[in-house]
């Protein structure tokens, strides 16, 4: 057993490469035996990856998820940030640089509307639940935005660590809804074309939710958008502290 | 050589992403500032730009798709290492907080596509 552990603690990420192989092949047979090919593998893989990352979470207590049981803590580094930039970027292979040039106002538009929309829905449930200072409502919105735009709003304008807490769950929670609920509504609304899928990464935002709910959805139209939600946490980085600070500040 | 595509990859990465953090240095924010997009446009550039000069040859843009395969995989890994348990536990506000946002920004979606249809004819068709 020790042998083992010490094994897979050195080989972490090989280990995860062939865990995820085993998911992914688990999840086509699924697909096709259990749901006759009408939930797409990858929506089913996506959704086993969250129910480990859950049960990983309740074993270990921390906060990464699956990662943060010893043996399988190659996922922290195949799941990271710099292997999912990587292969996002990589989708840019396959998307036409004239359907991007042809969606740019509008996807300057939706960032900037998806932006505002998710920070008013924000406030708006935390002011149900009694929270009335600029502060606080200014956070909580931000964490409506994405999950990084809530603790760096929060941070930067001195909100208290149980609401920079609340926000960052707030952005979590919208990551997660995303990633399942994409392809099952993608239908009735359209999101068929890249040119609606760059205004869908434009207004939703999270990266992550929106690259896991695409690539379950339709892998072609991940670059779209992925190319527009990438812009959305740097804006709601810009705006959520100052402009709509102040904002929130003369309201309340 | 296979390598070649990664290499134009992690090249297209990192200008990408070093954009995105001086970009963010220089308007004050605490964050890349889209570092992964123009790390895509700067790919979907020079990859047209090699193609036309017939610099691409298919080892060198394997290594490239290569990576494009790896995609779904690495996003079931990121979904793997989501902090669920905090989604599950956490109150009915944050769950609240955290959807509703959603369900607003999906009613508006198919105003903002129709209000945006291209009149020219496009490269993916789209029955309705």
């Amino acid at each position: 057993m020790e042998i083992l552990n010490k094994f897979l603690d050195k080989n972490g990420l090989i280990f995860a490469f062939l865990v995820v192989g085993v998911i992914v092949y688990g999840s086509g047979l699924i697909s096709k035996k259990l749901t006759n090919h009408k939930i797409p593998g990858s929506a089913i893989a996506i959704i086993i990856g969250l129910l480990l990352a859950y049960l990983g979470g309740l074993y270990s207590g921390g906060q990464k998820g699956l990662a943060d049981v010893p043996l399988f803590s190659g996922f922290g580094l195949m799941g990271g940030a710099m292997f999912r930039d990587f292969a996002v970027v990589s989708t840019a292979l396959g998307a036409s640089l004239l359907v991007m040039r042809s969606t740019g106002w509008i996807g300057a538009l939706s960032l900037l509307l998806g932006t505002l929309l998710s920070f008013l829905g924000g406030v708006g449930v935390a002011l149900l639940w009694g929270y009335t200072d600029a502060v606080s409502l200014t956070t909580l919105g931000a964490g409506a935005c994405t999950y990084i735009v809530g603790p760096v709003t929060g941070a930067a304008i001195g909100a208290s660590s149980e609401v920079i807490a609340l926000s960052i769950a707030a952005g979590v929670v919208k990551t997660i809804v995303v990633t399942i609920g994409t392809p099952f509504i993608a239908k009735y609304i359209g999101l068929n074309n890249p040119h609606t899928a760059m205004i869908f990464g434009g207004l939703m935002g999270t990266t992550s939710g929106v690259t896991a709910g695409l690539a379950a959805t339709d892998p072609k139209l991940v670059p779209y958008g992925a190319l527009t939600a990438t812009f959305y946490t740097g804006l709601g980085c810009l705006m959520c502290p100052s402009v709509l600070y102040l904002l929130m500040r003369m309201a309340f | 050589m296979i390598i070649y595509g990664v290499a134009l990859l992690a090249f297209c990465y990192v200008v990408g992403q070093l954009v995105g953090e001086y970009l963010g240095l220089l308007i004050g924010v605490d964050a890349n500032v889209g570092g992964v997009g123009f790390a895509m446009l700067l790919l979907v550039v020079l990859h047209d730009w090699l193609h036309k000069k017939g610099r691409l040859d298919l080892p060198t843009e394997d290594g490239i798709y290569f990576w494009n395969q790896m995609y779904i995989p690495i996003i079931v890994a990121m979904a793997a290492i989501q902090n669920v348990k905090l989604a599950v536990s956490s109150g009915l506000v944050v769950l609240l907080a955290g959807s509703v946002p959603v369900v607003v920004c999906l009613a508006v979606l198919p105003l903002l596509s129709r209000l945006s249809k291209p009149t020219s004819k496009r490269p993916y068709g789209n029955s309705e």
